[in-house]
């Protein structure tokens, strides 16, 4: 019985940290290669969910509107950084801090106005509602692995793009020297323009997968948004395999925390205390974990090499 | 020239009658006192927010109700929004308090909120009038003379949750509420009326950035080998716990006993989104919309006329509310400044209630029925919830005793 629920937690916090990694991944190559500060990162995952929670019932058809959302909060992207984003490179982080930060309160309010304040659920199709079972006795939602699934391959995609492609080469070199590249005859503009809609739609999507297992809510990427922060600080900032691995790392910390730390304090504390303790410690553990790996590493377990 | 004098004069004259009309203007504050002004604290941001235009719609339709008048004075609301924050809520009770001079504060959806802004309503010497949160301690040690609930204590309708586990033969529990203080009172009362084991018990993080993902807690119950699962999930979170428990397939083993998740707010929502399985679940409460009593009759149909969806409980307590304060008003006809008068009126609840007649204990919080409901279909092939059987008679809390009224 009990390896059943250590499986389980390890899948739990699989999926988590795959969650965090989608969210974090754009973060992180916006703030590593632009270096730009998006506090509204959170509200692109928010926007993402609710295209989705618009799309599913119109297009009847769950795939078909993630697709089509992921589109959306691509082009949002695109607006966001033509008309707020872009005017903001040049300036010193305070106050891309600030302007981003108006963005959050702008799109919570315009949520509120068009959608409203309650949560708005998402119908999964059936073949995507119901359960799997893994090794005869281990029962999941066939939901949460279908999260898995799509993480790592968004991780695998990522990596490719960045390493193995011409676009990828051309983000690298516009980040390591930015005026070099350009005198090159990149046009720089237009790809960060690119980067920061990508980014745009990676948390889209991380809203998309996060919608049909909370419901979409207002403010729904602030809370997440924090995690993220600590998910790139770990990894380093720029690194897109440092983000998947400090993601996974933070997820599997979370579930476990939640799932064994009152168990584990029960055994030097009476119940009592460790009842009232276990939560309060399981919500920090990751910010401790992140200062432990600040003091040994304070640039992050993967700085990229060329910064 | 004539017509220049002639246009001096009129100048002047308008001047004398401007100042006038002005001073009269500056007066009227003062001899206005006829009106009962009344403050009402809510969540009106935040997803939260769904809860508080919910009393806030029950609380107009009161007004509309009584006329927009209590024994012959106006009536005036002033809505403020807590943003689901203690800080925010204690001082928007102090701006009512303090800068618009309410008579009654009454609202407030959070036990943290309630908690932080009960000083500063009490010290002003204002009436605080509890439309949902029950905290022990404000039932018990920090009972107050100008404070009344019209709800609940936090601990009631859990214990009569824990009844009706026994009473069902459940031998064994899985507990989840979220990490704050009515969370603790939650579990507190159905540990203390639960006769069987509970099985184990998970408190998770609470407030602004609220954990929302269950997906580790829900794996721990079922791992437990536990009969049946009790949860506290109230606003956003009751939806997400909902949802999640149906997909990891927890409906077919784990029959759900919630208390405050359940509610008029969920459900038109899950019918929505076709979610089968939450109907059957149970829950406790002191009252339910199909509630055979007069004023329900009358509250009930009018609120699902005017708003197209059934009214929750913390609707149901707003409208209560109103009534409170009206009953007192009238017994002193309008005088306001009969503090003791008022107070007297209300500690009789002399008002017609939603839930039918009751009684307040020392400690000002009603001694009442509780029922168990069921989430179920009506007539119109709505979801809503149905009475099933009465759990207590005249229940008071636990925490009266501590009260040193």
């Amino acid at each position: 019985m009990e390896w059943i629920l250590f499986v389980s937690q390890v899948l739990n916090g699989l999926q988590l940290g795959i969650l965090l990694f989608l969210l974090a991944a754009g973060l992180t190559l916006v703030f590593g290669i632009m270096d730009f500060v998006n506090l509204a990162h959170g509200s692109l995952y928010m926007m993402g969910a609710y295209f989705c929670v618009t799309l599913t019932p119109l297009l009847d058809s769950f795939p078909l509107a993630v697709l089509a959302a992921i589109i959306l909060t691509f082009v949002l992207g695109v607006v966001v950084e033509l008309v707020v984003a872009r005017h903001l490179y040049q300036r010193d982080h305070l106050d891309q801090v600030l302007a981003t930060f108006g963005l959050i309160l702008f799109f919570n309010g315009a949520v509120h106005l068009i959608w409203g304040a309650e949560g708005n659920p998402i119908r999964l199709p059936d073949f995507l509602d119901g359960r799997v079972t893994l090794f005869t006795d281990i029962e999941i939602p066939a939901f949460r692995l279908a999260i898995i699934a799509i993480g790592l391959a968004v991780a695998v995609g990522l990596v490719w793009l960045v390493g193995n492609t011409r676009m990828g080469m051309l983000i690298r070199a516009g980040a390591s020297n930015r005026r070099m590249a350009g005198a090159l005859g990149v046009d720089i503009k237009k790809l960060f323009t690119l980067v920061f809609a990508l980014g745009a739609a990676l948390a889209g999507l991380a809203g998309m997968m996060i919608a049909p297992i909370t419901e979409a809510n207002i403010g729904m990427g602030d809370d997440i948004l924090i995690v993220a922060f600590v998910v790139i600080i770990i990894g380093g900032i720029g690194s897109v395999r440092g983000a998947f691995i400090a993601a996974l790392l933070i997820g599997m910390i979370d579930v476990m925390g939640r799932s064994y730390l009152d168990d584990f304090m029960k055994l030097f504390m009476n119940n009592q205390s460790a009842e009232t303790a276990s939560p309060a410690l399981s919500a920090m553990a990751i910010y401790i974990l992140m200062a432990g790996i600040l003091y040994f590493r304070p640039r992050g377990l993967f700085p990229p090499k060329n910064r | 020239m004539r017509i220049g004098r002639v246009k001096h004069i009129s100048q002047v004259a308008i001047a004398v009658i401007g100042a006038i009309v002005g001073a009269a203007m500056l007066l009227t504050p003062a001899l206005a006192a006829d009106k009962v002004k009344i403050g009402f604290l809510t969540t009106l941001t935040t997803p939260a927010a769904v809860i508080g235009n919910d009393m806030k719609d029950a609380f107009d339709l009161a007004y509309a109700h009584i006329g927009g008048k209590m024994a012959g004075l106006e009536v005036e609301v002033i809505y403020e929004d807590d943003g689901f924050k203690p800080e925010i809520g204690k001082q928007k009770t102090d701006k009512l308090v303090k800068h618009d001079d309410v008579d009654f504060v009454t609202g407030y959806i959070w036990s943290h909120v309630l908690l932080a802004s009960r000083k500063s309503a009490l010290d002003a010497g204002k009436f605080m009038i509890s439309a949902n949160a029950g905290p022990s301690k404000i039932a018990g040690s920090l009972c107050h003379k100008n404070f009344f609930s019209t709800s609940w204590q936090n601990d009631q309708t859990p214990m009569a949750l824990g009844e009706v586990l026994n009473q069902r033969g459940v031998k064994s529990v899985y507990v989840m509420a979220p990490n704050y203080a009515a969370g603790k009172n939650m579990v507190a009362g159905v540990e203390r009326t639960f006769g069987g084991e509970v099985k184990g018990k998970d408190m998770t993080k609470w407030g602004a950035d609220a954990q929302l993902d269950f997906s580790a807690e829900l794996a721990k119950a079922k791992a437990s080998g536990a009969e049946a699962l009790f949860v506290f999930y109230p606003g956003k979170a009751g939806g997400a716990f909902i949802k999640q428990y149906m997909q990891a397939g927890l409906n077919e083993s784990m029959p759900l006993y919630s208390v405050f998740t359940v509610d008029a707010l969920g459900l038109p929502k899950f019918q929505k989104a076709d979610m089968q399985g939450v109907l059957g679940s149970l829950a406790t409460q002191f009252w339910s919309p199909d509630l055979d009593t007069p004023q329900n009759k009358k509250f009930v149909p009018a609120f699902l006329e005017k708003y197209g969806r059934y009214p929750s409980f913390y609707a149901a307590q707003s409208y209560d509310a109103m009534f409170l304060i009206k009953s007192a008003v009238e017994a002193v006809s309008g005088d306001l400044s009969n503090m003791d008068g008022m107070r007297a009126a209300m500690e009789k609840a002399d008002y017609p209630s939603v839930r039918g007649p009751y009684s307040y204990g020392n400690n000002h919080f009603p001694i009442q029925n509780f029922y168990l409901r069921e989430a179920t279909t009506d007539s119109a092939g709505r979801w809503t919830t149905k009475i099933v059987s009465t759990v207590y008679t005249n229940h008071q809390d636990v925490y009266a005793k501590e009260c040193k009224l």
